[in-house]
């Protein structure tokens, strides 16, 4: 090979080395994005969920010691900051307790406004389940790109944060209808 | 007068509410008046005959941790139809801010009601969120009781208004009479103690001091302590020599905790504070055990100014070694001051709380009518 193709060669591996990189950077670059996104989306459902089960806890439609629980729960989600896993999941066991009493929809049925609020509820936790699936997801992806030889070395993620999975028992299933194993948790009692 | 009490935690679970309803219910009916209780209950089979049924507790996170409650409209109907079916003169709830049974007996009825306060909680945040939902339901109350101080400044705190303080009674007739643990007191004596081990104002580390002097001067002698905690943490702390002399039971059942004060000569109060009055200390007395206690005012006025029971420097390991010492060599002293404490627990027995308790349901009586469902 003459000296000439020699370079032109070498030239042609490093524009298409560079164009790699930079192609597995920007994917860094755009899952971390989708971090982003997701959890600001999660962050949303969450904060609806209690939201809604605190307008419920205080509609009057339920017995007190129903409402005081669901008050709580709701009450310890909201306020949490840093540690958000632990009352959140407390929150889904109290809607599970309360949801799974015998009787609690049938003594519902007829009151003024209590369909509408047990589907906004429903709905809403049914947001969080789907919200956590996206965010875990994205988060799994970014994680993996991050882990790869080339980007630890190269230090393509640059000064952003690793994004951590947010583990909470969000499962509604169990609660009724048997829903159980289907991905469409649905508070039925 | 027919009284109706509600429980809010499950029967059959041991804790110091039901233990108090238990006690009061017993007592109430020892003084002629009629009683039904509704609590929650796992195994209805083993509930005494007062006993209504509503129901299994479900565990649910409430206030941080996971509690035992009764909820729902299911437990909801099960108290509307006690209360309708009962005829009560007056209903008696206890913890009633607790989402329970006795939050849904406030709710359902109409007519006296007399709460309890047992609890002292110090996490006031969920107590606010809720509040609006209690205060309907609580204003209905006609009076209050606290059993302790903390449990009267929770109250006043959280949820306004006062209480009047009836402290917790003591069943004297449940504890004057008992078997020894196996092998208790034994030949060289024996020194009791009970209470959280890991808790420093119970003073159990004053104690073990005062038993390294009292255990080399007396062979044989042994000291028994009973309560939760860390066993073996507790074991380190003790001398080599003498560790197989202390005895740590841990926690124990009510009847093996009552055979432990009849197990020992002398029993040890070496709390260093913090105690309205001292549980502890009238159980012992109930049981007759010659006490040795810290100078402490709750436990003075208890032991009648040492006269119903030895007082020691508080914190003073040498004071309590030489008053325990003294009472080990002198059974005289013993019998008396164990006469002297079966005495002095009897304005403490259920019965003369009961009383307390009485004359709080006569005031509320009168002129209100009897308990209705609302409509």
């Amino acid at each position: 090979m003459s000296p000439l193709a020699s370079i032109l060669l070498a030239v042609a591996v490093a524009v298409l080395l560079g164009v790699y990189i930079s192609w597995r950077a920007g994917r860094i670059d755009r899952l971390h994005a989708r971090v982003d996104a997701a959890s600001a989306a999660l962050d949303a459902a969450l904060l609806r969920r209690s939201s809604v089960a605190l307008e419920l806890a205080s509609s009057g439609l339920l017995d007190p010691a129903t409402s005081v629980l669901l008050a709580g729960a709701a009450h310890d989600a909201r306020l949490a900051d840093d540690a958000r896993e632990l009352p959140e999941s407390d929150l889904t066991r109290a809607l599970r307790a309360v949801f799974s009493q015998p009787g609690f929809r049938s003594s519902l049925e007829g009151r003024e406004g209590a369909e509408e609020l047990l589907a906004e509820l429903e709905g809403a936790a049914h947001k969080v389940f789907l919200a956590r699936k996206f965010y875990n997801g994205a988060v799994a992806a970014t994680q993996a790109a991050r882990g790869r030889w080339l980007a630890r070395l190269l230090r393509l993620a640059g000064g952003a944060a690793q994004p951590d999975f947010f583990e909470i028992d969000d499962s509604l299933a169990g609660t009724g209808e048997d829903l159980q194993g289907t991905d469409m948790p649905r508070l039925t009692s | 007068m027919r009284v109706g009490l509600v429980c809010p935690y499950s029967w059959d679970v041991p804790g110091g509410v039901q233990e108090h309803i238990r006690d009061l219910a017993e007592a109430l009916m020892d003084l002629g008046h009629e009683v039904s209780v509704i609590s929650p209950a796992d195994n209805d089979e083993v509930l005494p005959d007062y006993v209504v049924p509503a129901g299994r507790a479900v565990p649910v996170p409430y206030n941080g941790s996971v509690a035992r409650l009764a909820f729902g409209p299911l437990s909801a109907s099960r108290v509307r139809r006690w209360v309708r079916d009962g005829g009560f003169d007056l209903l008696h709830v206890h913890e009633p801010a607790a989402p329970s049974l006795s939050l849904l007996a406030c709710w359902v009825a109409d007519g006296p009601i007399v709460a309890t306060m047992h609890g002292a909680n110090p996490r006031s945040r969920i107590l606010h969120a809720a509040q609006p939902i209690l205060q309907s339901a609580l204003e209905k109350i006609n009076a209050r009781i606290a059993v302790s101080e903390a449990a009267r400044t929770t109250l006043v705190e959280h949820l306004g208004g006062d209480a009047v303080l009836i402290p917790n009674g003591v069943s004297v007739r449940r504890y004057e009479k008992a078997d020894p643990l196996p092998g208790w007191p034994g030949e060289g004596g024996a020194i009791g103690f009970l209470g959280r081990m890991d808790e420093p104002r119970k003073g159990l580390p004053i104690l073990l001091r005062a038993f390294e002097t009292l255990g080399q001067e007396r062979e044989g002698l042994r000291l028994l302590i009973v309560g939760p905690g860390d066993i073996e943490e507790a074991a380190e702390r003790v001398p080599e020599p003498l560790r197989d002399r202390v005895i740590l039971l841990g926690q124990v059942s009510e009847d093996d905790k009552i055979r432990a004060y009849h197990s020992v000569d002398v029993f040890c109060a070496p709390n260093t504070g913090g105690e309205s009055f001292g549980m502890v200390l009238a159980e012992a007395m109930a049981a007759g055990a010659p006490v040795v206690a810290s100078d402490l005012d709750a436990f003075r006025s208890v032991l009648r100014g040492g006269r119903a029971g030895e007082l020691f420097v508080t914190g003073d390991a040498a004071d309590l070694a030489r008053a325990v010492g003294r009472l080990l060599d002198d059974p005289e002293r013993r019998a008396s001051l164990s006469d002297a404490a079966a005495a002095a627990v009897r304005i403490y027995d259920w019965p003369t709380v009961a009383r307390d308790v009485l004359q709080v349901y006569e005031t509320v009586v009168p002129g209100t009518g009897r308990v209705r469902v609302v409509p």
